[in-house]
């Protein structure tokens, strides 16, 4: 992979002295129409609708999802979810990555081109700048002149809608552990929490810096899935590639001009791949970390080669293999089944079910068995053997239930305290619970015992815990 | 204040924190007005292993602004809370007094809760729902470490439910006990009883009083000894609820079970048993919650009619 950088003077080929630091060139990327460019938005709306739209949803009565933090209950549809469910959040991590990983080895950094919120929110945010301050050239122009009013207004009133658009996104983020609705509340009734204020203010803050500012930046010195990314990259790894066979020599031609004849290949170098880039490559110098694979420049070359009368496709989807041996999609296609890709599906696979799977076939409650730390038997009338344990029984369901106790293990073993209990709808108790055993039931020692807890319709749950006999 | 008998250490961290950030400082100035030689294509002419050639991938200009945004937010935090040696920090800051802060807080966020018991007797708390969930609460996570999750007690510790009160059990007493904690002594009395032959016998006249098993020619030989316990345990060994002397003839021993070997053992040796005080942990409207609650565990006396 080549590395622009600073780039030194060409002209003197000898070394140049360069700081250890270099300065950001604010990038403009020229705005581009075609099917890429289409599909990104597509995917802009996608996730956009579901981002700002979610928290509005109602389910049964309550917001539809909600990670209530401080009653560390999780709603997600007709799911409740307690703390002691955070597997669950792990296996959605690992299906997050495994899809990644998948995607990656056969297609590259398409996360990144179309639903990374990094690419979504500087789109957003672009084409509001668009809408105030014009195309590449025409921002170009009003960055290098001097302040005036139209100046000030074209980039006061970008900042308002970007600054909104921050927001509104911080808004909705906060709408997600605090219900949205009286958190709309709160905020027209000017009595936001202070937390709730900082968390709206920081996201808020962060879309509009990232968005608006730091843009490819990010991408580029920031990102962590950038770095490991190409990890995932073989020579059969979906890049957008410039075909610099087709290409090269590049130059500029009349249009009625016999290419062939000039000694010249298809490129026109119109540096239309160069404007439109978000991360200010040129993509001609082949395969950069800096690319997001957004294939903006094949969209911009696509249009050109259409212009000139070119055949398209002299940038585009392919992978290093096959700009090598020239191959068509057709053997594209055929190197996608490779071990790699086969392993991370295998895995996805797996994991995936592993999940679906345990969430049906959860029981929605969940008990906690907590012997008495302190006494850990004591003689009661009539020389029985009396031990006390705390059963906590979380209902994980939205209608109170009752649940009833019993307990198995040891010959003559007895439940002497209220075995029913009544829990709230997503509630939790601790019961207080009493086992008595005959003198002489057992040995001195612990033994293992078990307690059962079921509740009608809903299922049952065996725990373990032991039984303490006093020499 | 301070832990060491001199300021050496804390001199030594100051210097070696403050010199830390002014170090990171300064290795930024420097690395900022540095500049390394690249060839044209990107690299720094480094070569190692024949072909390995080092690339020329400077950090972005605005990390620098990053690092010394950290170093100023050190400075400031420095300034402001204790971290450099005993400096206490211009707040005042300590964790004793995030503490107090956030148990005042607290208790003001509860205390509209509180207000709505407020008038209650304490037999109306006992009845009352929402109060015994909450003094089941604080049962739960401060007394039922010794009491049991079930107010039972076990070995040592008094249960609960029953109609032993060794301190009296209306709702009053129980508040005493709670707010100033109380501390049960019985005195090793083998000497004052005599030899230990007396001291069977008496041990087995205690036994009789409960009509636990025993021996009761010994019995009748203790029962002359017993004026001895009988200026604590009263004459009938009822107990005396004012000093905590408990009731011989209920057939409740806290301390072991009803034999004669176990009660020779408490004349012998005496027992001494504390229940801590807890008006420091508790607000007073915590303590009669608590009082209700265990007042209502079944074992509590009628309060007084005059209340």
């Amino acid at each position: 992979m080549k590395t622009p950088a600073p780039a030194p003077d060409p002209a003197t080929d000898g070394p140049v002295m360069v700081s250890l630091y270099a300065a950001q060139k604010k990038v403009y990327p020229r705005s581009i129409k075609g099917l890429f460019a289409s599909w990104r938005w597509f995917f802009v709306f996608a996730t956009q609708i579901f981002y700002y739209g979610m928290p509005w949803v109602q389910w049964g009565g309550r917001q539809a999802m909600l990670f209530d933090l401080d009653a560390r209950r999780f709603y997600i549809f007709g799911l409740v979810l307690y703390p002691q469910d955070v597997i669950y959040l792990t296996a959605i991590l690992i299906i997050s990555a495994m899809l990644l990983f998948l995607f990656t080895a056969v297609a590259g950094r398409q996360w990144c081109g179309y639903a990374c919120p990094q690419t979504v929110y500087t789109e957003i945010y672009l084409w509001v700048e668009k809408r105030f301050e014009g195309d590449r050239q025409a921002r170009m122009r009003l960055d290098a002149a001097p302040m005036s009013l139209g100046k000030l207004w074209r980039k006061g009133g970008k900042h308002l809608v970007w600054i909104a658009i921050g927001l509104w996104t911080g808004f909705t983020f906060v709408g997600y552990f605090t219900p949205i609705r009286e958190l709309a509340a709160h905020v027209l009734a000017w009595r936001l929490g202070p937390w709730e204020t900082f968390w709206v203010f920081f996201y808020g803050f962060a879309t509009w810096g990232n968005a608006g500012f730091m843009r490819e930046q990010v991408c580029k010195y920031m990102c962590p899935y950038a770095r490991f990314q190409s990890a995932m990259f073989d020579k059969d790894t979906l890049i957008v590639t410039y075909d610099a066979a087709r290409g090269e020599p590049r130059g500029g031609r009349s249009k009625k001009a016999d290419p062939k004849a000039l000694g010249l290949g298809d490129c026109i170098d119109c540096t239309m791949c160069v404007q439109v880039c978000p991360t200010g490559i040129d993509i001609r110098d082949g395969l950069q970390y800096e690319c997001i694979s957004c294939a903006a420049c094949i969209d911009a070359c696509d249009e050109v080669m259409d212009k000139v009368g070119y055949p398209r496709g002299l940038i585009r989807y392919s992978t290093e293999r096959a700009l090598e041996q020239g191959w068509g999609k057709r053997e594209i296609l055929r190197q996608v089944m490779r071990p790699r890709v086969l392993i991370y599906s295998a895995i996805l696979a797996a994991v995936a079910m592993a999940f679906v799977a345990s969430l049906v076939l959860r029981t929605p409650f969940k008990v906690d068995i907590v012997r008495d730390r302190a006494t850990l038997a004591r003689i009661v009338e009539g020389g029985q053997i009396e031990n006390i344990y705390r059963i906590q029984v979380m209902n994980a369901t939205e209608q109170a239930r009752e649940f009833t106790l019993s307990v198995e293990g040891l010959p003559g073993l007895q439940l002497v305290s209220d075995p029913k209990v009544t829990i709230d709808a997503a509630g939790a108790l601790w019961v207080p619970v009493r086992l008595r055993l005959p003198y002489d039931g057992a040995k001195p020692g612990s033994h293992e015992i078990h307690f059962r807890v079921d509740s009608p319709g809903v299922g049952e749950v065996r725990e373990k815990s032991v039984f303490m006999v006093p020499r | 204040m301070s832990d060491f008998t001199s300021n050496f250490w804390s001199v030594f961290i100051t210097t070696i924190t403050l010199g830390g950030i002014v170090g990171c400082l300064l290795l930024l100035w420097f690395s900022g007005k540095t500049k390394a030689m690249t060839q044209s294509d990107n690299t720094t002419g480094h070569v190692w292993d024949e072909d390995l050639r080092e690339m020329n991938n400077p950090l972005p200009r605005w990390w620098v602004g990053l690092f010394i945004i950290t170093c100023l937010f050190g400075f400031a935090y420095l300034y402001l809370y204790p971290g450099l040696g005993s400096y206490e920090g211009s707040l005042k800051w300590t964790q004793i007094g995030q503490l107090d802060k956030e148990m005042a807080k607290g208790n003001e966020q509860v205390a509209p809760i509180y207000a709505a018991f407020a008038g209650k007797s304490v037999p109306e708390l006992a009845k009352d729902a929402p109060a015994m969930a909450i003094g089941d609460r604080l049962f739960m996570n401060n007394c039922a470490q010794c009491h049991g999750s079930d107010a039972r007690g076990g070995k040592g510790f008094p249960d609960l439910t029953d109609k032993q009160w060794n301190w009296g059990g209306t709702p009053d007493q129980i508040e005493e006990t709670i707010t100033k904690g109380r501390t049960g002594m019985m005195p090793p009395m083998a000497a004052a009883v005599g030899s230990p032959e007396d001291v069977r016998n008496v041990a087995n006249y205690v036994l009789s009083l409960s009509g636990a098993p025993n021996d009761s020619v010994r019995a009748n030989l203790g029962r002359a000894k017993f004026v001895v316990c009988a200026a604590c345990h009263g004459p009938d060994g009822k107990g005396n609820p004012a000093l905590g002397a408990p009731n011989l003839t209920s057939g409740v021993f806290m301390h072991g079970p009803a034999v004669e070997s176990h009660i020779v053992a408490m004349i012998t040796n005496g027992k001494t048993g504390v229940m801590p005080a807890w008006d420091k942990k508790f607000t007073p409207e915590q303590i009669k919650l608590l009082t209700a609650y265990v007042w209502g565990k079944g074992g509590g006396v009628a309060p007084p009619a005059a209340n």
